[in-house]
């Protein structure tokens, strides 16, 4: 096979990568987990008290649980809009495939912060949604909960991660062989048994990963509650971020961290097995 | 009488009345016509085989009937209804696709249960009726195992289950045996073609095979380039094709050019007694049908030639001569194995062989 130094050299830039971007940053964070803070300095004191205040301190609890409330309405939401996007597109778009399939991807090529500004500009109280509303007289004054409010980063996390979501659901539908829905339809089963019986247990696989990357990169993004989110609509991400930014709460900050790459890691490992169950092809 | 026209005339196996009738259908994909004025009666109980080259229209058809694909123009009608107008799940139709189609996430059992059980059929009759569809096709023990871990050719017998379970009027087959290898292939023909007795399915097969067509069927459909080239009994269509195409696709031929005149036949230096109108003429003569001089008892009416051997094909029970004729003719001609030969022979066949074909 390949001698021992073609195979060090391979494996030394990946190696170099992975431990000075991966594995160092990870254990930097979980030894800081266990530090405190005391007159403004980082102490290397090991102790539990971070993971405590997680708990004690209602505030953080309450904000990880919103956070998995808007990951999951952002997953649900994606998912909504991107299978029958992708159904449609693999099964019934004839010749303008290519053409739908390249417009769903276009908005991944501009700027996340260009499309959180212009939710901003739609959503805001003198904003184009608000002033349309009142113009037909739905409204009489601005509505108040478009912009600043769970609801905005719902929807702006949604309208950025539905092509992520399509992605790999369109690869799934575009790999189920033609004949095995011909062969359903032959066995006299109409459109929508074919879909329940066929269709949709052969694109599990991709649902199951789309949804996984709504709702762990939904679970991280703190943009979208920065630029639209208010207070009442801040995430996980953004209470570390203010940790480790402004209140030099690092121990603390990266507990938090820990948390959430505990419970990332869970759902990518659950989601793993069971893309394995349902994968056949 | 020679023995190709002897068998010709035994009588066909007795069918019933029409199952499905094809009412002048034509199909065009974009501006190219896959089928064109397709008129065709199947029989209740047949075995009719779709035989052609790749690109003849053959599959196409099939997928006409089956409902994937829509007429352009004509109608097809089963059983005194309109089937060309039903979505394919509403047709009492079954396909086997050429790759199976098994559903892989499904295992054997559940494969074959899918139809009755999309259909609602009461879950005690499904048990009883998947049973028995998978004793048919011997298949029983396999009830728990996924298609992936199938060989081909038990995938096929599920394949033919899974649409047999549903008690079809009339059963599709798209080239179901191509994938199979030669031995295998052999074994499938036979017990298909047991199957289809038994149960009395009518079944449409689709293939390019001309020995697996006729083999397998009751009659046989030839189609070319999307039009009936000619449609019989598989000893008819041997022993009187139609035209040269026929004559070449089904089984070896000799193409004689030449002219009818006073009732005689004259190719290159043959001449030989010959019905029909005068002027050009082409006849088909079988390579079997041509005997060395010597080997058989002379008839009066024995057109004799000579020719040199320019190749000698051993296969086994038989060889095959390339025979150079003094006028440019190229003879192939089958004779018993008899070791090798050269030189000049004199060869003979009797006129009524020689069968007038059209171009």
């Amino acid at each position: 096979m390949y001698s021992r130094t073609y195979k060090a050299i391979v494996s030394v830039l990946p190696l170099l990568w992975i431990t000075l971007f991966l594995l160092l940053p990870y254990a930097l964070m979980f030894a800081h987990s266990f530090w405190a803070v005391r007159d403004g300095v980082i102490i290397h004191q090991w102790n539990l008290e971070n993971y405590k205040a997680l708990f004690i301190n209602p505030l953080y609890g309450g904000v990880l649980f919103r956070t998995m409330r808007i990951a999951a309405a952002v997953t649900l939401c994606s998912l909504a809009l991107g299978y029958p996007l992708a159904y449609f597109l693999s099964f019934h778009s004839g010749a303008r495939k290519e053409l739908l399939y390249q417009l769903v991807i276009v908005p991944l090529w501009v700027s996340y912060l260009v499309r959180g500004y212009a939710w901003k500009t739609i959503l805001g109280s003198d904003g184009v949604l608000n002033g349309f509303l009142q113009y037909v007289h739905i409204a009489h004054q601005p509505v108040g909960f478009l912009l600043y409010s769970p609801f905005a980063v719902v929807l702006v996390l949604t309208h950025i991660y539905t092509p992520f979501v399509f992605l790999p659901i369109y690869a799934s539908l575009e790999h189920i062989p033609r004949p095995l829905v011909e062969a359903s339809q032959d066995l006299g089963a109409g459109p929508a048994k074919t879909f329940l019986r066929v269709i949709l247990p052969l694109s599990m696989p991709g649902l199951l990963a789309g949804a996984t990357f709504a709702f762990v990169l939904s679970l991280g993004d703190f943009l979208a509650p920065l630029l639209v989110g208010g207070p009442s609509g801040t995430m996980i991400a953004n209470i570390v971020q203010s940790l480790f930014g402004a209140a030099y709460e690092w121990p603390l900050g990266a507990a938090i961290s820990v948390c959430i790459l505990f419970i990332t890691v869970l759902l990518l490992f659950l989601t793993e097995r069971l893309e394995k169950r349902w994968s056949f092809q | 009488m020679s023995l190709a026209n002897a068998v010709a005339q035994q009588p066909e196996r007795i069918i019933g009345s029409p199952l499905l009738e094809i009412r002048a259908v034509a199909k065009r994909f974009g501006s190219r016509d896959v089928l064109k004025n397709i008129s065709l009666h199947i029989a209740s109980g047949e075995f009719l085989t779709l035989l052609g080259e790749s690109g003849s229209g053959k599959t196409t058809l099939l997928r006409l009937i089956a409902g994937f694909e829509q007429v352009t123009v004509g109608e097809i009608w089963m059983a005194g209804e309109r089937l060309d107008s039903l979505p394919p799940h509403r047709r009492r139709v079954n396909t086997v696709f050429q790759h199976y189609a098994l559903f892989p996430h499904l295992n054997v059992r559940e494969n074959v249960a899918y139809g009755l059980r999309v259909k609602n059929t009461p879950s005690s009759e499904i048990h009883g009726r998947v049973d028995e569809a998978l004793g048919m096709v011997k298949m029983r023990d396999f009830a728990k195992t996924k298609p992936s871990k199938l060989s081909g050719g038990q995938q096929q017998r599920v394949a033919l289950a899974r649409a047999l379970v549903n008690r079809p009027q009339l059963l599709l087959l798209d080239e179901p045996l191509s994938a199979l290898d030669a031995n295998l292939r052999k074994q499938m023909q036979s017990e298909l073609k047991a199957l289809q007795r038994e149960i009395g399915i009518t079944f449409l097969f689709v293939t390019h095979d001309q020995e697996e067509a006729m083999a397998l069927s009751d009659r046989i459909a030839l189609l070319r380039d999307g039009a009936l080239e000619q449609i019989a009994s598989p000893r008819e269509i041997y022993a009187n094709p139609v035209t040269a195409y026929t004559a070449q696709f089904i089984g070896q031929t000799n193409l004689l050019r030449g002219e009818v005149r006073n009732g005689e036949a004259v190719c290159g230096g043959l001449r030989f007694p010959a019905t029909g109108e005068s002027g050009a003429a082409l006849f088909s003569l079988r390579p079997e049908a041509i005997f060395p001089s010597g080997k058989r008892l002379l008839a009066a009416t024995d057109v004799h030639f000579r020719g040199i051997i320019r190749k000698q094909i051993y296969g086994g029970s038989s060889e095959l001569l390339e025979v150079h004729c003094g006028d440019g003719q190229l003879m192939k001609i089958r004779i018993p194995a008899c070791g090798p030969l050269r030189g000049e022979h004199e060869f003979c066949f009797s006129p009524r062989d020689a069968v007038r074909v059209r171009e």
